[in-house]
């Protein structure tokens, strides 16, 4: 991957009240190129499942790290990773499944699928034990 | 909160404003669940007209209080979803299962 244009990091503490502030603070980022209303809520929506998913599935009870990096490179490629330093996912392809979720109640299993519907790119890394690293990759059209 | 829960005739009519997301739907879950037993309207009404944001925990919002509404032997109608919010609930499939009220546009565009 070659060097960003432009670049920002943000550690936060995997407190659930965090979700609305992660999204926010990555499309505010992110909104330095002029995209579409749409094209930036579908950024704000990827993420706000990718935190989530470190808060509820990695965490847990627990409170941890979660460390946010968003890149902006050529050709108005964004690229956001978000990792956790949490207990990791066993099976990541099961994981993936539309409407599965390892916790059951109201929680519909579908972190993934509206990330991987509301990006261009979505890749997992998780070692169970360890942590779980998102990357995220949209390609935003410029307005004219 | 977020929320207004009033009784239209035979209906329970749930507004929700703001953002939905994991942290909100805690809170909403409970005071709708609350008002389900309360008023055990036949119907409950959520209405997404001013939501501003909505993740996939609107969609667990969404099945779990239908599942909890059937078990009184009552339906749900959703009204008032964006085509961007339509997009989310067309992931789980309740479009199948709930009433859709206002926007069937967005039904039919959402892909």
């Amino acid at each position: 991957m070659l060097k960003p244009q432009n670049e920002m990091k943000l550690i936060l503490k995997s407190h659930s009240v965090n979700e609305g502030f992660a999204r926010v603070a990555v499309s505010a980022f992110a909104a330095q190129i002029d995209m579409t209303l749409e094209e930036l809520s579908d950024i704000k929506t990827a993420v706000s499942e990718a935190v989530t998913n470190s808060i509820v599935h990695g965490y847990g009870r627990k409170i941890g790290n979660i460390y946010i990096t968003c890149g902006i490179y050529d050709n108005n490629l964004i690229r956001i990773k978000i990792r956790d330093n949490g207990c990791g996912i066993e099976d990541i392809k099961k994981a993936m499944e539309p409407m599965y979720s390892s916790l059951g109640g109201d929680r519909a299993g579908l972190g993934f699928s509206v990330m991987e519907c509301f990006t261009d790119k979505l890749k997992v890394y998780s070692k169970p034990g360890k942590g779980t690293s998102v990357i995220l990759e949209k390609r935003v059209s410029i307005k004219c | 909160m977020p929320l207004t829960v009033k009784k239209q005739g035979e209906k329970l009519v749930a507004s929700i404003r703001g953002d939905i997301d994991h942290h909100s739907a805690l809170a909403l879950r409970n005071a709708i669940d609350e008002a389900i037993s309360r008023f055990r309207s036949k119907t409950l009404v959520l209405d997404f007209s001013e939501v501003t944001f909505m993740d996939s925990s609107g969609v667990g919002l969404v099945l779990g209080r239908y599942r909890n509404i059937c078990a009184y032997g009552g339906e749900l109608e959703l009204r008032g979803l964006s085509l961007r919010h339509m997009k989310i609930m067309k992931l789980s499939g309740i479009e199948k299962i709930a009433k859709i009220k206002g926007g069937e546009e967005n039904v039919k565009a959402a892909k």
